[in-house]
């Protein structure tokens, strides 16, 4: 994995005597003592990571945690006060505004917050403006906005207005506007943000689709947990200027760095509201008290799974069998499959949170079955499952 | 106050006059260029026929109107302009506009560049802001005497003086227009990789033209108001029979010349309006 954009240090104080902030930093002041020195607002400080070559890399944080300078800071919207950024090895910080230009031009392209769009001009012409810029001719021009509108699926918007679109609508321009130079990096400023959740949900599906084919590398600023989850490759999470931690959404799920990450990851995610009954799937069951290991084989290849929940004729969870177990079973012509049900597996009642059970469901790579106070199945607990509902997807399908 | 000596400011500003009349051949050349612009118009105006100058400005007003047509207001114009022929104030009419029409462009050419200085660079706008308002509160009549002094008497110095006192709305709006267009569209050309050009002319002066039209409209309407000023010092048209008449006590030829002034008002406010909407919405 090549690292893309490296970033080292990146501090950035508002205010004027910067020169002063940057030394009470050093000295290890706290942002409310330079705030109270010097006036100066630290935005941004001494940020450090690496983003992967074709990752989808979430900054996250609450408003005020600076995620939205750090990301101006990546293309130099806002000016850094220290610190370097680099991209594919190049120190963006030594460029001259010429080469700083072409950066922009060629390689990251930004979406916005609230979308950003000409008003004065169509669809068409929205997509087309960074292309225009470059001075590329016209015909090349609206031939390549075409085919990122037709990424972002609008079709037959060519002539309207952005403020004749919906808010989704107006993002997807936002998005091909971007897509259309053909950049390496994506730059994405709370980009679904604005957007009401059922659109926003899509913009993510299409986005994680887009991300299967072109391979960007995407800087993807948010609040929204459930948004980092489902679409980051790693998460860093920001507080009052400061990284807080980095790393991927399990670990963040299931290591957080301090109490602050495990009280975000509290208050913000779903994993509280939800119950094992939530997020819970039907498993493959078979009836110990009927069934035999030709029929259990049977049943398991016809749901294509590898494990089967054995239950009694009262539907009571007596445990697990193993598909090649089975098999073994079969060839030496044997019917006993109490001998190879195994019972020592992990289980759970339907009214516990998520939260209490995503450490033991990120260790063990058994799922957990969900049994009532009689015993009886009810349910099985994966691990994509989780996950998905912690992002917001609908899992469950009971009822 | 007596034991304090009067500031000599009157003797300071006529000295700077006179050492500016010094600067003749300048301002000969400001005055043939000027006055050149202004020929041109009346040259243009005197060759068009009443009736087809009549039927021109009802196209120019259908054709603004395209989308959202005004009837009334074409009505008005037929109406208006023939009342001005009737009463035999057009080619004082034409006069007028020609004033107006130099003035304004005039105007808009240093106002606009002005207005932009002045939204991009905070120092040119501390300069510029109590400038502006100088130019715009001082009474107009002040100005027409240094006009004399440097540009003669007749179209042009009247045409200078307006200029002066009807530049600010043009300067002023264009800057607003610019400072509200907002951050994140800046943004967004900025991160695209847009030059300093590029973003002023794709990105603000379009957004800024909603706001400059109003400054340009604004400061027609002002240009307007001085022709009656600037015909003390020669500038000929409308303004010139108000004056006339005030002078031989003429209550009916002033009003009829007054009239006539604001009918030519109303065509020219409505003309710059209709181009001012904004046509997509319709």
């Amino acid at each position: 994995m090549t690292v893309k954009v490296e970033v080292k240090n990146l501090t950035k104080i508002f205010g004027k005597r910067v020169g002063r902030a940057k030394e009470l930093i050093k000295q290890g002041k706290t942002k409310s003592e330079i705030l109270k020195e010097t006036g100066a607002t630290v935005g941004v400080e001494k940020a450090s990571f690496e983003i992967n070559d074709g990752e989808i890399f979430v900054i996250m944080g609450l408003s005020g945690s600076g995620k939205s300078t750090m990301v101006r800071m990546i293309n130099r919207l806002i000016e850094p006060t220290d610190g370097s950024v680099s991209i594919d090895g190049e120190d963006l910080m030594k460029m001259d505004k010429k080469s700083l230009r072409e950066v922009r031009r060629k390689k990251m392209s930004m979406v916005f917050q609230n979308f950003g769009l000409l008003p004065n001009r169509t669809v068409l012409e929205n997509a087309e403006y960074g292309l225009e810029i470059q001075g590329v001719d016209k015909a090349e021009r609206e031939k390549k906005a075409k085919v990122a509108l037709d990424q972002v699926g609008i079709k037959g918007y060519d002539d309207e207005y952005p403020d004749q679109l919906s808010g989704g609508m107006q993002q997807r321009v936002g998005l091909a506007r971007a897509l259309a130079n053909d950049p390496e990096i994506l730059l994405m400023d709370e980009a679904f943000s604005a957007l009401d959740p059922l659109n926003r949900t899509d913009m993510q599906d299409q986005l994680l689709d887009i991300q299967e084919r072109l391979h960007k590398t995407i800087i993807f600023i948010s609040h929204d947990l459930n948004e980092a989850l489902k679409l980051g490759d790693h998460i860093m999470i920001m507080r009052d200027g400061v990284v807080v931690q980095t790393g991927t959404p399990e670990d963040i799920l299931t290591h957080p760095a301090n109490d602050y990450v495990e009280e975000f990851i509290e208050n913000v995610d779903r994993s509280k509201v939800l119950t094992a009954a939530n997020v819970m799937i039907r498993p493959v069951t078979i009836n110990i008290d009927k069934a035999g290991p030709r029929l259990t084989l049977k049943r398991m290849k016809n749901n294509e799974v590898s494990t089967a929940y054995v239950v009694d004729n009262r539907r009571k969870l007596v445990g697990i069998v193993d598909a090649n177990d089975v098999i073994g079973l079969v060839r030496k012509d044997s019917s006993d499959l109490r001998s190879i049900v195994k019972t020592d597996i992990p289980t759970t009642h339907a009214d516990k949170p998520i939260s209490e059970l995503l450490d033991d469901i990120s260790s063990t790579g058994i799922p957990f079955s969900v049994v009532n106070d009689d015993g009886q199945l009810q349910g099985i607990i994966v691990r994509g499952a989780v996950l998905g509902a912690l992002a917001g997807n609908e899992v469950n399908d009971f009822e | 106050m007596n034991s304090i000596p009067q500031l000599p400011l009157a003797q300071w500003v006529d000295s700077f006059v006179d050492w500016l009349v010094t600067f003749t051949g300048f301002f000969n050349g400001v005055t043939n260029f000027i006055g050149g612009i202004n020929n041109a118009f009346q040259w243009v105006f005197d060759l068009i026929p009443i009736w087809f100058f009549i039927v021109l400005v009802l196209a120019l007003t259908y054709y603004v109107n395209r989308d959202d047509q005004r009837w009334s207001l074409l009505i008005f114009e037929f109406a208006g302009l023939l009342l001005i022929w009737n009463l035999d104030f057009w080619r004082d009419m034409t006069q007028t506009l020609t004033l107006v029409l130099t003035s304004s462009l005039i105007a808009l050419v240093i106002g606009i560049p002005l207005g932009i200085l002045m939204a991009k660079s905070r120092i040119a706008e501390i300069i510029l802001k109590p400038i502006l308002d100088f130019m715009q509160t001082m009474p107009a009549f002040v100005y027409l005497i240094p006009a004399v002094a440097l540009f003669g008497i007749g179209m042009v110095p009247g045409i200078v003086a307006s200029v002066i006192f009807a530049m600010p709305p043009t300067v002023r709006m264009t800057n607003m227009g610019i400072r509200e267009v907002p951050g994140e569209l800046i943004e967004a050309a900025d991160s695209f990789g847009s030059t300093e050009w590029q973003k002023l002319f794709k990105v603000e002066l379009p957004l800024a033209k909603t706001s400059l039209m109003a400054g340009v409209n604004q400061s027609m309407m002002l240009s307007l108001s001085m022709v009656v000023t600037a015909s003390m010092i020669g500038a000929m048209g409308l303004g010139t029979k108000v004056y006339f008449a005030v002078g031989r006590n003429d209550a009916g030829g002033g009003f009829a010349a007054g009239l006539a002034v604001v009918i030519l008002a109303i065509i020219l406010d409505r003309l710059t309006q209709s181009l001012t909407r904004d046509r997509k919405k319709g």
